[in-house]
C-alpha cells in the first residue's frame, strides 16, 4: 500500500491568544502599506519592520533562550508566518533566516558561530540569503561548480552564483559548493558567508521581467573566507543542504502568495455576489483550508523530528498551482484592464501578482523537482 | 500513520471479505449478506452510536475513520448510511433495528410529510436516490413535524421501491412511502440536528469514502506503472507517467486530508466549513484521480475485467452525492462574501 500520510496536525491551545496579538501588531504596524506593497508579500523589504518583529520575540521563536529564541511550539511559530502573509507584511529581512538559515546553523554550526549570529537574527538584525543556484546549476543543485580551495588559514572561492535573493540586501549568505575530489553530491560543503568582511565578492542585480530587483548575481572572485567560516562538516554539504529544503517547501509562503488578490476580489465582488463568483470563492477557500492543514501538518512533523521531505514537496506542488489559479480566477469574475500603475487596490494587487505568478513554481524547487520527489516517494525512482 | 484498533479491525475484516466477484454480483443485484453479518458482527455500523444506546461511545472522527478504509476496499455495504441512520435513530431515543438500514431524503429540496392522526402518526411522500434502499431494513427518516425536525423508524412495509443506480451500479432507489407508525417509532432528533446537519454527516461520508478511494487508485496506478513494461522498461520509468502519478498522489492526499478534517468537525458539533471543505476537495480530487489512474492504466483499466473501474465509477458517482462540489462551494462563498474581505482570512483560520 502506497501512502503519502498527513497526521492531524498537534492541538496548540496557546495559538489562538497569540494570533489576536500578532493581529493587532500587524494593524498598527502596517498600517501605511499600500495594496501593491502588500502584494509583493515576503519579497517585502523593511528591516525596521524587522526589527519590531524580533522585539515582539517573533524571530526564531521556537530556538533556545540561550540563542534568542523563545522555546516555543512550531505550530506557534506558524501562527506568526501565516498571520504575516495573509496581512501583506515586509518579512523578507529576516525571513530566511528564520525559516532554514537559523535553523541550519542551530543544527550543525560552531558555538561560536551560533553565539554570534544567532540572537542578531532573532533580534531581525540579521540577514540571510542562499547561494545554491549557479549558471550551469538550477534545478541540478548537485551540478555545482563554485569552488572553496584550502589555504592557509581558510579557503578561496572561486564561482558564481545566479538567482540570489536580497544578497545586495544581507549580511550574510549560505554558501553550498565543491571543496573535494568527489563527483555530483560529493566532496560538497556549505560556509556561513559574511557578505561585509569578504574581499572578491561583486554583487550585481538581475532584474525580474516586472523590473523589480530582487534576484542577484554573487561572484567570488579568489574571495578568501577564514576557516571558522565553515558550515558543518568539510564534505557534508550535500547532507545538510537537503535537510533544509523540507523548512523551504512546506511553509504557509508556498500557498498564501496571492491570498490578497483574494481578498480584494470580495471587496470588489460585494457581500452578495453573482452564483458564479461565490462558487469560485467557496472553491478557493476550501483549497486553501486543505492545505494549511497539510502545511500545519508538516510543521508537527518537523517538530516530532521527522524528515517530511516528501509531504512538503506535496504542499508546495498543490500550494504553488494554488497561487497561480487565484489570479487567472479573479481577472475572469471582476471585469478589467490590469496595470500596473493602477490606483485601484484590487487592479494593482492583481497586477503584480499576476507578474509574479510565473515564478512561484520555479523558486524553492521547480514544479517538475516537486513531481519527481514525489515520484521517488511513490517508489518509481 | 498509526491506525486506530477499529480502523485495523475494519481492515482486517474488509481485506477477509471484500473479492472482486462479491463486486460484480453486487452490481447484478446480490447483496453480500455475509460480508454484511460479519461487519455487524464487529459493530462497525454502531460507531457513531453512544454507548448508553448499544454503542461503543468512541470519538466521532475515530469512528468515522473506518470508512475511509472502506473507501480503500471499495466495499459494497451500505456502511455508511447504516452508521448515519443509527445515529439519528440513537440521537431522537429510538430502536436501532439489526441489519442494514438507510436515511431519507438525501436529494437537497425534497422532503416528507409527517402529520399526527390522534395517538399514531402518518408519514407520506417520495424519496429518490435513496442509498440500498431496497435492502434495507429501516429507513431512518428526519422529517418536519410544525417546525421540529423529527425522526421517523420506517420499517420494511411502510415503502415500495423503484429501484435504481448509480454509476458504479449502487443502489439508489425511489421510495414511496405512505405509512401510519407507532408513536414508539417517532421523536423529535436530537438537539442541533436537521435537514442540513444530515448532509454534512453525509457529504463527511463520501468525503472519506473518497479519501480512500482515490487512495487506493494511487496504489494501483503505481503498482501498474511499474509492472507494465513498453519500450523496453516499465511505464513508471518515464517521466511523463511519474508526473501523472505524482499529481495523482498530490490530490488523494488534500482530499485524505480534508476529509480528515471533516470527521473531526462531526465530534466538534458538525461544524460546517471543515465539512464543505471535505467535499469541495475530495470531490475536485475524485475526478482528477480517476482521470489520472485510467491514463496511468491504459485500455485495459477501462475493461470490466479490471477492477479499477469499481473505484473508478464509485468516485464518479459520490462526488455528486450529498452536494456536489459546487452545492458547497456556494455555501462557502456566500458566506465568505457576506463575512467580508477584510473577515476572510480569520474566517479561514477559525474554521
Amino acid at each position: 500500500m502506497v501512502d503519502l500520510p498527513f497526521a492531524p496536525p498537534p492541538p496548540c491551545p496557546e495559538a489562538e491568544t497569540l494570533r489576536q496579538e500578532v493581529r493587532s501588531f500587524l494593524a498598527d504596524a502596517l498600517a501605511d502599506r499600500t495594496p501593491a506593497q502588500r502584494a509583493e508579500s515576503w519579497q517585502g523589504h523593511d528591516p525596521e519592520f524587522s526589527r519590531k518583529v524580533g522585539a515582539k520575540g517573533w524571530i526564531g521563536m521556537t530556538w533556545p533562550k540561550q540563542y534568542g529564541g523563545q522555546e516555543r511550539s512550531a505550530l506557534e511559530r506558524y501562527v506568526v508566518l501565516e498571520e504575516m502573509l495573509a496581512a501583506g507584511a515586509p518579512v523578507s529581512h529576516h525571513w530566511i533566516a528564520d525559516r532554514q538559515s537559523g535553523p541550519l546553523l542551530l543544527r550543525v554550526g560552531t558555538d561560536e558561530q551560533k553565539d554570534t549570529i544567532l540572537p542578531r537574527i532573532a533580534r531581525g538584525e540579521a540577514m540571510f540569503c542562499i547561494g545554491m543556484s549557479e549558471p550551469d546549476s538550477g534545478s541540478d543543485l548537485a551540478a555545482t561548480r563554485t569552488r572553496a580551495t584550502s589555504v592557509q588559514g581558510g579557503y578561496v572561492v572561486n564561482g558564481t552564483k545566479v538567482w540570489t535573493s536580497g544578497a545586495h540586501q544581507a549580511d550574510y549568505m549560505i554558501l553550498f559548493c565543491r571543496t573535494g575530489q568527489g563527483e555530483r553530491h560529493e566532496g560538497t560543503s556549505q560556509f556561513l558567508v559574511d557578505l561585509h568582511a569578504t574581499s572578491g565578492l561583486s554583487i550585481r542585480p538581475i532584474y525580474a521581467m516586472t523590473g523589480e530587483h530582487h534576484f542577484n548575481e554573487v561572484v567570488f572572485t579568489d574571495a578568501f573566507l577564514p576557516e571558522t567560516s565553515l558550515l558543518g562538516k568539510e564534505g557534508d554539504g550535500w547532507n545538510q543542504v537537503t535537510s533544509e529544503l523540507a523548512y523551504e517547501r512546506s511553509g504557509p509562503e508556498r500557498f498564501l502568495s496571492s491570498f490578497l488578490v483574494m481578498s480584494e476580489m470580495l471587496r470588489v465582488l460585494g457581500p452578495e455576489p453573482s452564483e458564479r463568483a461565490a462558487i469560485a470563492i467557496g472553491r478557493l477557500a476550501a483549497h486553501i483550508h486543505a492545505l494549511r492543514r497539510m502545511s500545519r501538518s508538516v510543521a508537527g512533523m518537523l517538530q516530532a523530528g521527522e524528515n517530511p521531505a516528501l509531504q512538503a514537496a506535496l504542499v508546495k506542488e498543490l500550494g504553488n498551482s494554488l497561487e497561480q489559479e487565484i489570479p487567472e480566477i479573479a481577472r475572469l469574475l471582476v471585469d478589467c484592464e490590469p496595470s500596473l500603475e493602477s490606483e485601484d487596490r484590487f487592479l494593482a494587487t492583481l497586477s503584480l501578482i499576476t507578474l509574479h505568478a510565473p515564478s512561484f513554481s520555479l523558486r524553492g524547487g521547480t514544479r517538475e523537482i516537486m513531481r519527481g520527489m514525489i515520484a521517488r516517494g511513490l517508489g518509481l525512482r | 500513520m498509526t491506525e486506530s484498533l477499529i480502523e485495523a479491525t475494519a481492515e482486517r475484516l474488509f481485506g477477509d471479505h471484500i473479492t472482486t466477484r462479491m463486486l460484480a454480483a453486487a452490481e447484478q443485484g446480490t447483496f453480500p449478506a455475509e460480508a454484511w453479518q460479519a461487519v455487524e458482527d464487529a459493530g462497525l455500523p454502531r460507531g457513531l452510536v453512544p454507548e448508553e444506546a448499544g454503542g461503543f461511545g468512541m470519538p466521532a472522527a475515530e469512528a468515522l475513520a473506518i470508512l475511509r478504509v472502506a473507501g480503500r476496499h471499495v466495499v459494497p455495504l451500505p456502511l455508511a448510511e447504516t452508521m448515519a441512520a443509527s445515529w439519528l435513530l440513537a440521537g431522537a431515543g429510538l430502536d436501532i433495528p439489526d441489519g442494514p438500514l438507510t436515511i431519507a431524503p438525501v436529494v437537497k429540496g425534497e422532503t416528507l410529510t409527517l402529520s399526527r392522526r390522534g395517538q399514531e402518526w402518518h408519514l407520506a411522500g417520495t424519496a429518490t436516490r435513496i442509498p440500498w434502499g431496497r435492502d434495507a431494513v429501516a429507513v431512518a427518516v428526519l422529517a418536519e413535524h410544525q417546525g421540529t425536525p423529527m425522526v421517523v423508524r420506517l420499517d420494511r412495509g411502510g415503502f415500495a421501491v423503484t429501484p435504481g443506480n448509480n454509476l458504479a451500479r449502487e443502489p439508489r432507489d425511489t421510495l414511496r412511502i405512505d405509512a401510519v407508525l407507532a408513536p414508539s417509532d417517532v421523536a423529535p432528533a436530537a438537539s442541533g440536528v436537521d435537514a442540513q446537519a444530515l448532509r454534512a454527516l453525509g457529504a463527511t461520508m463520501r468525503s472519506l469514502q473518497m479519501a480512500g478511494a482515490t487512495a487506493s487508485l494511487l496504489s494501483m496506478s503505481t503498482q501498474y506503472a511499474l509492472d507494465r513494461t513498453q519500450f523496453g522498461k516499465p511505464i513508471g520509468k518515464f517521466q511523463a507517467i511519474q508526473h501523472s502519478l505524482a499529481i495523482l498522489g498530490s490530490h488523494q492526499a488534500a482530499a485524505g486530508a480534508a476529509a480528515i478534517g471533516a470527521a473531526e468537525a462531526v465530534g466538534e458539533g458538525l461544524r460546517i466549513f471543515p465539512i464543505a471543505v471535505a467535499k469541495i476537495r475530495a470531490g475536485e480530487a475524485a475526478g482528477l484521480c480517476a482521470s489520472l489512474a485510467h491514463q496511468v492504466h491504459g485500455a485495459i483499466g477501462f475493461t470490466y475485467e479490471h477492477s479499477l473501474h469499481y473505484r473508478t465509477r464509485r468516485l464518479l458517482s459520490w462526488r455528486n452525492e450529498f452536494g456536489s462540489e459546487s452545492e458547497w462551494s456556494l455555501l462557502l462563498g456566500r458566506h465568505l462574501a457576506a463575512a467580508g474581505p477584510d473577515r476572510l482570512w480569520p474566517e479561514i483560520t477559525s474554521a
